[in-house]
């Protein structure tokens, strides 16, 4: 019955199922045993979104990619420059709210279109461009501004400050008082970018083509699809979205670093993995990443909740679900073969 | 009555230091079935390379009905426009996508695809040519004939007129190619003219109007089917006319039961490349050989005795020992060696120099912390290469920047080196020279008079006649026989490769 | 004929890291005319020690140069390369820490033998190695994929071996990374040198460098002449993690604590560069140990030249991402092949021309 049921699903549908699954398992887990630690608040849900905005959409980004068979690991560096440079921007160079959207896009697409170009048509190991990406992205930093700075640009300030709320929906304090839900304007743009994502990797012909040339890129090139010029638009995609990404990265924390956002790429590639995206290419689908998002934000509030406040578990579990997944993903490729 | 949709005329192409087809012809009708046969080397997947516009001829003139100029084609996809289309053995579809979209895909401009128009058509094409899978379903899923068959189907809604396939029955079973076959006569009826390029002599019986064959870049012929029997074909493909089958004196024979002592025997081995189980034994200094076509299963036996496909059946005794040959590793500490078909892919060490990659087997098996000296090692490496007569600048130089005939003595000094009590030699003389080829013959006789035993494989009936006294055949991974003494000769080892005694085409 | 022939070509892999370092070492003595000045001097304690420009490069490249000897051979044989190697020092330094220190903060004494701290920080190292290889050679994923596991959670792991802390070990232990007293030689030059001529001798001794190249080369080959590739690319990355092991001490004892989150920033990407600008090509096979080695030194004179002219010590990387990014794209075919057809054209202009004349 299960074989018969699995033989009509695609892989992507396949490994979609397990992971929203895997969410919801883990959310009522908590919500029934760790309910006190505040998972039994709906603040707490949206509070995982608006946490997790900018790195839904980068992820996004990443799945794209990975799904072309690619990798991008410079999001993280790209993140960090961007915030960094629309800061100085706002502060020193009268820069407003559009004006430094459109130049964390500028940083994005020209990272994206030059990786894009190695990785394409250079034939560069993707690991070793985007690796350089990542250190040139942190580098810039530093030769930017060395110091922690904070946006101080009232415009921009006011609008990253605003909440929508949530009609209806609320938790009521210990004080007995209802409060509604919050939810950041990042997180809209978000889930419109999962929505577009999801349509244009479904629908249209680019969007497909990504999948055949992570399938079997040799393959692809007989069926007549350009393939360097499709592992070009995936970079750039890529690009786009870490340059969107990392702009909601800003619009939440308000604040740059050099040490801004480190592992970043990190998260992007394992809430892509564990959302059912190949390493191999070729499989993957965007609600998928998104669940991968919100699954890996899960365990790490659950990681916090169970007790322990050292501050190594973090990146400890991240690291170990990102291997779980790999190494699951690898035993179920050989199996395959 | 049937008119031609595509010749090709005086085709002519070399690559560096080959002559890859000289001359060569090929026509095709319309809804015929024209199969295209030869061995190794033969040209025929340079001739389809050629009018898929993977390759560019040097000269020639191709055209097709309904061009009024020949056509120049340049790439795959020019090809496709032109109606003609390819499906070779390696499955050219995409996995991890549905049926319907590796039949649509990279064939529109829109930029936004409209599944449900697709995916009717799709099974609307599907069910027109019996294809068992849906519009839907994730290609992987599918069994390999209908993925198959899902490539021709892709082909044929591209309008081809053409239509080539690769070998395509190589990795299917028995009832899998019957669909296969029912899809072909289906296409044949519709007007579609099809090349087909298989090593199977009971399929190109069973399916095909014409035949044509090349041999060495050069055309042999094209024959109507019923012309042509199957052992004149097999002649044909080897390069000998039936009636000047003159008989090769045997030195090898004299060889024969000298000695008795059992160096090798093989029981019911069978490994995960698919051969069906096959017994073998070998003596001292005895040079036995596996013929059959390519695709036989003439390597894989061999490589199954080696340890270098995992074997899944039978077992192996050594000089009487029972031997579990889990690696190659084990096969060599036996006092076996393997020169394997492959040379490029398996064989040389490209980047590494002549020295380390004539030493390379015998020091593993020497062991990790015992390496030799760089004297040792210059002195074998000049040793040899002056017992093979190898061709080098020095013994310095990588093995990649020399030349395939002096690579294979590299290699084969390789396994020497290791002083084996059985070698095996999987198409040494492949692709390489004439004068090469006589040499490594000689040399194979030389080694079993001095009590080697080894297994001697060829395309060529000759090189094995001359050297082996006793011959395994195989047809499709089967053994079939094994002939020595007085039935060693080029007419019943024909027959047995064909299968049956001499007939014409058992239709 | 074939000797000179022979001369050439090793005198042509060298020639890129040798003539950039050779460069560096010129512009280090236009910027400061004494750069090449060693003196006597003494330590704070009265003790005399070496100084001078070409004596710190020596000193603080010894991580860089051990670490490149492993990755050379993880690059070699498993065409990839080992970004975790910065994270696992984190690591190895932890263990060592904490060894030393147990969890006192200012310990008087130290808890253990210091050959104890290193054995277990070697053991650490290898650990790390060996999970690494059993994801590569095993479950056959991307050596950077790997790797990046590690890489994120290294750092961390390391704060965690040390619980948190940041113990400072009494001032013993920082002979090995500074100066036994009395001995005015830096210990890491000593180490350096110790690992270096190991290195030499195992190469020599073994057939290490015959197999991993050829399973870099051809592992289908490999196989069939009885080797295991999956067993030697393990092996390799067990080197290497041994190689973190020596350099997570040498680091650790420098200032005798260790900072898990700031230990060796971006290494692994000196590291790379170093194998790369060493003569090896990234995607594996052959490789060469002095290319690496000259290499490694010549990024860390590149790195204290940036540090001389007040390049922020978080900005060095953009130099040397663009330099590994220019060493890549002049090792990928396309280039190459482009290259080679100019030459060849000219080549052939020269003989058509000689020809005619």
């Amino acid at each position: 019955m299960f074989l018969k049921k699995k033989q009509t699903f695609t892989d992507t549908t396949f490994l979609l199922t397990i992971t929203i699954s895997l969410f919801f398992i883990i959310y009522l887990l908590s919500i029934v045993f760790l309910g006190d630690k505040g998972f039994g608040k709906i603040q707490m849900f949206f509070n995982l979104f608006n946490e997790n905005a900018a790195l839904i959409v980068i992820a996004c980004g990443l799945s794209v990619v990975m799904i072309t068979g690619s990798i991008d690991i410079s999001v993280g560096g790209s993140t960090a420059l961007i915030c960094t440079t629309c800061i100085v921007g706002l502060n020193k160079f009268g820069l407003n709210f559009t004006t430094s959207l459109l130049l964390a896009l500028a940083i994005g697409l020209t990272f994206g279109a030059i990786q894009g170009f190695m990785v394409a048509y250079l034939e560069m190991q993707p690991f070793i461009v985007t690796l350089a990406g990542m250190f040139l992205g942190r580098g810039l930093v530093a030769l930017i501004e060395v110091n922690q700075i904070q946006v101080s640009n009232p415009g921009f300030e006011e609008l990253s400050g605003a909440r929508i709320m949530i009609p209806f929906l609320g938790d009521i304090n210990k004080k007995g008082m209802f409060i509604q839900s919050k939810l950041e304007y990042g997180v809209v743009v978000a889930i419109i970018i999962v929505i577009l994502m999801f349509w244009f990797l479904k629908k249209t012909k680019l969007g497909r083509n990504f999948y055949a040339v992570g399938g079997n890129a040799q393959s692809a090139l007989m069926l007549g699809i350009n393939v360097k010029r499709t592992k070009f638009y995936a970079h750039l995609l890529c690009g786009l979205l870490a340059g969107i990404g990392g702009f909601l990265y800003l619009f939440h924390t308000r604040s740059g670093s050099v040490q801004q956002a480190t592992g970043l790429e990190m998260d992007a590639i394992a809430a892509s993995i564990i959302g059912g995206t190949l390493l191999t290419g070729g499989v993957g689908n965007i609600f998928g990443t998104l669940f991968g998002v919100l699954t890996s934000g899960t365990v790490l509030l659950v990681v916090t909740a169970i007790g322990s406040q050292d501050p190594w578990w973090s990146q400890i579990t991240r690291a170990a679900l990102l291997c779980f997944f790999i190494v699951l993903q690898s035993i179920i490729c050989a199996r395959k073969k | 009555m049937q008119e031609k949709v595509l010749s090709m005329k005086q085709i002519n192409i070399s690559f560096p230091g080959v002559k890859a087809l000289q001359n060569v012809d090929f026509s095709l009708c319309e809804g015929e079935i024209h199969a295209l046969m030869g061995e190794n080397g033969a040209g025929k997947s340079t001739l389809i390379k050629v009018l898929t516009g993977v390759y560019k001829a040097d000269s020639g003139e191709i055209t097709m009905k309904g061009f009024e100029k020949p056509l120049h084609i340049k790439s795959p996809q020019d090809a496709q426009k032109a109606g003609i289309s390819t499906v070779y053995q390696e499955i050219t579809l995409c996995p991890n996508l549905t049926v319907a979209e590796n039949l649509f895909i990279g064939r529109s401009e829109e930029f936004v695809v409209n599944w449900k128009t697709n995916n009717k058509r799709a099974d609307e094409i599907l069910k027109g040519l019996s294809i068992p899978a849906k519009a839907t379903q994730q290609l992987s899923n599918c069994s390999i004939a209908a993925q198959q068959m899902v490539a021709i189907a892709r082909a044929v809604d591209m309008e081809c007129k053409v239509l080539i396939l690769d070998e395509p029955t190589s990795s299917l079973d028995k009832q899998e190619v019957e669909k296969l076959f029912t899809l072909m006569r289906k296409l044949k009826a519709r007007g579609v003219g099809i090349v087909f390029v298989t090593h199977f002599l009971d399929q190109v019986y069973e399916l095909c109007d014409k035949i044509t064959v090349l041999r060495g870049g050069e055309l042999v012929g094209e024959y109507p089917i019923k012309d042509l029997s199957r052992v004149e074909l097999v002649a044909k493909m080897m390069g000998k006319e039936l009636d000047d089958l003159e008989e090769i004196e045997q030195e090898a024979q004299a060889l024969v039961g000298k000695n008795k002592e059992v160096v090798l025997e093989v029981k019911g081995l069978a490994s995960t490349s698919g051969i069906k189980p096959f017994d073998f034994t070998i003596h001292k200094g005895e040079v036995t050989g596996f013929a059959g076509l390519l695709g036989s299963g003439r390597s894989e036996c061999v490589r199954a005795i080696f340890g270098a496909d995992k074997v899944v059946k039978g077992n192996v005794r050594v000089k009487g020992e029972p031997v579990h040959v889990a690696a190659p590793i084990k096969a060599m500490k036996k006092g076996i060696g393997y020169l394997s078909e492959d040379r490029k892919g398996d064989g040389i060490v490209g980047d590494l120099s002549v020295r380390d990659n004539m030493i390379l087997a015998l020091q593993v098996m020497k062991g990790f912390f015992k390496p030799f000296t760089k004297t040792q090692a210059q002195a074998f490496a000049e040793e040899y290469i002056k017992l093979l007569g190898i061709k080098t600048a020095s013994a310095d130089t990588p093995i990649s920047s020399l030349s395939g005939g002096n690579q294979q003595k590299v290699i084969l000094a390789r396994w020497l080196l290791t002083h084996p009590d059985y070698l095996i030699l999987d198409e040494p003389t492949r692709g390489i020279d004439i004068g090469t080829k006589v040499e490594i013959q000689k040399l194979v006789l030389k080694l079993a008079a001095e009590g080697m035993s080894i297994t001697f494989i060829s395309s060529e009936i000759e090189e094995m006649l001359r050297t082996c006294s006793k011959l395994i055949i195989m047809r499709d991974l089967y053994v079939v026989g094994e002939l020595n003494g007085e039935d060693l000769t080029q007419t019943k080892i024909m027959h047995t490769i064909a299968g049956g005694v001499s007939q014409n085409a058992n239709q | 004929m074939p000797t000179n022939k022979l001369k050439s070509i090793s005198k042509h892999r060298l020639f890129v890291p040798i003539a950039f370092l050779v460069f560096l070492f010129f512009v280090n003595m236009i910027i400061n005319p004494g750069f090449l000045k060693i003196s006597m001097g003494s330590d704070s304690n009265g003790n005399p020690v070496l100084i001078g420009n070409i004596v710190n490069i020596l000193t603080n490249a010894t991580e860089l140069v051990i670490l490149a000897i492993g990755m050379t051979l993880v690059t070699s044989s498993s065409k990839g390369q080992d970004i975790s190697v910065g994270a696992t020092v984190a690591i190895v330094g932890g263990v060592i820490m904490r060894v030393l220190c147990g969890m006192e903060t200012q310990p008087t004494t130290l808890h253990a033998p210091v050959v104890v701290a290193l054995v277990l920080g070697c053991l650490a190292g290898i650990a790390c190695g060996m999970f690494n290889g059993l994801l590569v050679a095993k479950f056959k994923i991307q050596p950077m994929v790997a790797t990046l596991i590690l890489f994120t959670a290294g750092r961390s792991i390391g704060s965690m071996a040390m619980g948190g802390l940041k113990p400072k070990a009494v001032s013993s232990f920082g002979y090995y990374g500074n100066f036994i007293p009395g001995f005015p030689i830096p210990t890491p030059i000593l180490i350096t040198i110790v690992v270096i001529i190991i290195t030499a001798i195992v190469l020599k001794k073994t057939n290490l460098a015959l197999y991993t190249k050829s399973v870099g080369i051809n592992d289908k080959a490999a196989y069939l002449n009885g080797l295991n590739p999956n067993l030697i690319k393990f092996i390799t990355f067990m080197i290497l993690g041994l190689c973190v092991g020596i350099a997570g001490f040498v680091q650790a004892s420098r200032v005798q604590t260790v900072n898990p989150y700031t230990i060796v920033p971006s290494i692994e990407m000196d590291v790379i560069l170093a194998v790369a600008l060493g003569g090896n090509s990234l995607g594996g096979g052959k490789f060469n140990m002095t290319g690496s080695i000259i290499g490694a030194y010549t990024i860390q004179t590149l790195t204290s030249m940036l540090t001389t002219l007040n390049v922020n010590t978080n900005a060095v990387p953009v130099f040397k991402a663009v330099i590994i990014l220019v060493l890549v794209i002049i090792q990928t075919p396309i280039v190459k092949s482009f290259f080679h057809e100019h030459i060849q054209t000219a080549k052939l202009l020269k003989t058509q021309r000689k020809e005619r004349a």
